[in-house]
């Protein structure tokens, strides 16, 4: 075929996708891959006003209305602006196939193509749980293992309970809109199977104003208490509002909606909630709320059944009530505290919530309890502060933390033992850049930086052996492992682990200004000022594009191998469910 | 965290700010309190107001700590922090934001200062859940008719 034969060959399909700047949009968007069964919003987004008559949207060449059974509906001037809109709420498709869905307003049309599957095969998995250590890099999996069970003449003296895990990935997790992604969107592609956008969660980032008004897609926690009547349980270290943990039940375009997601979580039936932010529950009047309102949403969840919990005390007896089926389980206004904040350091909030549970306890908590299910469960378990130290370049945090993601799989593993009907994953939602380049040791002459070793000279670092609880109960030794950071803002290297609470790195400068290294640790011995990589509005590190590893065991884990896109880690859940048939 | 990346096109106000700081030692008039003075017990439920903080409702007392960067240049209210504060409370959801702030109601307008400076601000103290009408910003603590300068 010549040169302009293959030009004309692929001119309508090139005529088709090269639309002019603001041709209509259909969510979900090109290439989506959709579950048999699970709801979703198909929404179409048109240029500017298109009268009723005109406007023509179709499923394989079928009037839509026609495949979902009733009509979408029609909005003349979304949002008061000059350009229509239609929008079908909680369709569905039962049958897998290939489906194009086309749009037209009588003179340009849009068309995109989503594959709608189901599970090959029946129910494997009685069971599934997600652990996501957020932000987690290989790094941290390292320094954890280094920290945690020790090495010697380059032999590690153990291994990580996630290392003995059988199959393992690579994981994208680029989003619709950027190749890089937040908590939010990495989160909303594990709970939807649907890639979307930057603080997105359980919605298409679509043109709406209202961030409670974009087009919803249903998450795995709803399908399967609908379809499996399964219970869904989600654990966290974080509030338990932020990103990771709403993507289980939440649909807002912005994460930061905080209260809505309060609410949403309240609908949304699952069975054990377990984390920090109480502040969104807390009637407005009380001292620490952050409502806007005099709702009592402790009292709301225990008015639906729900045994409440707001230290490990508590937690522990009321989990092992065996009528206890709802728990409800708060554990700090705010987000809740660090493992080495928590058990060495004592810094952060640790002295006004002496009693939060580890995230071990918890997740035995959560088993307990979603285990009276007869039908099964998903429990979604976040080691959260690893990405909340990594951003403000505060490695040793966000190591403790990684041991405490692999301690709570640990509790996990043991639980199901032998039963061979659970599904274990774990999975960063996203990376950050860090490598640990040498050894720091006190006793070299020079500056800190003169001080780090490499190579050769790294050696080994010199943390006391772990204690009963994974952690070398102190991290400041005199030669201790030295991690770079890929992306930052001014900043002032200490070459020490911040024993005085976490790293601030960087504060702005007036009104607006540019982000500087923070003052405070100027006069530090040794402190050597970095200047940043980021753009001066970027107060910590970032996310990288980095892939993330997957570890998985259990039913339906083989399909965990090579390179994944992370809309397969919702696919290869709902596939060992046997969702969709 | 969020990818959260703010621009922020905000003019600096050009006045000096020296006529609406403190005279150099203005602690004698007014009873110096400390962040950890502020609550007398922290729970899940909700924190308590000290006893001390409730003492001085009305009256005036001086407060040290670290200016957040501020909703606007030109700042009657701002917020705050024990801590210097890495993030805008604005523009971040105020859901990062640490509990115990104290928000601050200038006598007069001034210019922000850096977040790493910190200052005293003296001010009279008020308690209870109000809501800011300009920016929606929810607090429990102010300090009104307030003056401050750097330390
Ligand atoms: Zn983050």
């Amino acid at each position: 075929m010549r040169r302009s034969n293959l030009i004309q060959a692929f001119l309508p399909l090139a005529v088709l996708w090269s639309l002019p700047a603001g041709a209509q949009t259909i969510y979900p968007i090109n290439r989506a891959e959709i579950l048999a069964g699970a709801h979703f919003d198909l929404k179409v987004e048109f240029p500017g006003v298109v009268a009723t008559d005109r406007l023509r949207v179709t499923v394989n060449g079928r009037p839509a209305a026609d495949v979902f059974g009733r009509a979408p509906d029609y909005i003349e001037r979304e949002d008061g602006q000059a350009a229509s809109s239609v929008m079908l709420r909680d369709a569905a498709l039962t049958a897998p196939g290939v489906y194009t869905v086309a749009a037209s307003d009588g003179e340009h049309s849009a068309s995109v193509t989503w594959e709608v599957y189901a599970a090959p095969t029946a129910r494997r998995a009685r069971n599934v749980i997600l652990f996501v250590g957020d932000g987690m890099a290989v790094a941290n999996v390292t320094a954890a293992r280094i920290l945690s069970r020790g090495i010697e003449q380059g032999r590690y003296r153990g291994t990580l309970a996630m290392d003995t895990l059988p199959q393992m990935a690579m994981v994208g997790t680029s989003g619709s809109d950027s190749i890089i992604t937040d908590s939010a969107n990495a989160a909303h592609a594990y709970n939807t199977g649907h890639k979307s956008a930057v603080n997105a969660l359980g919605v298409y980032a679509s043109r709406a104003r209202d961030s409670l008004a974009h087009p919803r897609v249903e998450t795995l926690g709803s399908i399967v208490q609908r379809d499996l009547g399964m219970a869904v349980g989600i654990v966290t270290n974080t509030e338990i509002q932020d990103a990771t943990p709403a993507a289980v039940f939440a649909h807002t375009r912005r994460r930061a909606d905080y209260l809505p997601i309060t609410d949403q979580m309240l609908e949304s039936g699952a069975s054990v909630i377990l984390g920090g932010g109480s502040a969104s529950f807390l009637p407005q009047g009380t001292p620490g709320s952050r409502r806007r309102d005099g709702r009592n949403m402790i009292d709301a969840f225990r008015q639906q059944g729900y045994a409440f919990a707001d230290a490990g005390e508590s937690l522990a007896s009321v989990a092992a009530d065996p009528n206890t089926t709802k728990l409800l389980g708060l554990f700090n206004l705010g987000n809740m505290d660090t493992a080495l904040d928590r058990f060495y350091l004592r810094q952060g909030t640790v002295s006004r919530f002496p009693n939060q549970p580890d995230l071990t306890e918890q997740t035995r908590a959560a088993l307990q309890v979603l285990s009276r299910n007869p039908a099964g469960f998903f429990l979604m378990v976040e080691s959260g502060l690893i990405d909340k130290a990594n951003h403000p370049l505060d490695f040793e945090r966000s190591v403790y933390d990684t041991i405490l993601l692999d301690n709570s799989l640990k509790v996990a593993l043991d639980w199901a033992g032998n039963r061979n009907d659970t599904m274990i994953i774990v999975v960063p939602d996203h990376t950050q850049g860090i490598g640990i380049y040498g050894v720091v040791d006190d006793s070299r002459p020079g500056e800190m930086r003169d001080r780090v070793g490499t190579y050769a000279e790294a050696g080994f670092p010199n943390y006391p052996a772990a204690d009963a609880r994974g952690y070398p109960p102190s991290v400041d030794v005199s030669r201790r492992l030295t991690a770079g950071y890929a992306a930052f803002p001014d900043y002032y290297e200490t070459f020490r682990p911040h024993l005085e609470g976490q790293n601030v790195p960087a504060v702005q400068q007036g009104s607006g200004g540019p982000y500087v290294a923070n003052p405070i640790y100027r006069d530090q011995p040794g402190a050597m000022l970095r200047l940043g990589n980021l753009p001066r509005d970027a107060s910590t590190g970032v996310h990288t594009v980095d892939d993330g590893v997957l570890r998985a065991t259990g039913p339906g884990s083989e399909r965990f191998h090579g390179f994944i896109d992370n809309t397969l880690v919702f696919r290869a859940m709902a596939e060992a469910l046997g969702l969709g048939r | 965290m969020a990818a959260r990346r703010h621009t922020t096109t905000r003019r600096p106000v050009l006045a000096a700010a020296a006529a609406f700081l403190l005279p150099p030692n203005p602690v004698a008039a007014a009873e110096r309190l400390a962040f950890d003075d502020l609550y007398s017990g922290w729970s899940v439920m909700g924190a308590s107001f000290s006893p001390r903080l409730l003492a001085l409702v009305g009256q005036e007392a001086a407060l040290r700590g670290y200016m957040a960067p501020p909703l606007k240049a030109e700042a009657d209210f701002f917020v705050l922090a024990r801590e210097p504060m890495a993030l805008c409370p604005f523009c971040s959801s105020d859901a990062d934001w640490p509990v115990d702030i104290v928000v601050v109601y200038l006598r007069r307008q001034a210019q922000p200062t850096d977040p790493g400076t910190r200052i005293e601000v003296v001010g009279r103290v008020e308690t209870g859940s109000w809501t800011d009408p300009d920016s929606g910003f929810v607090s429990q603590i102010r300090l009104r008719d307030a003056r401050f300068r750097p330390l």
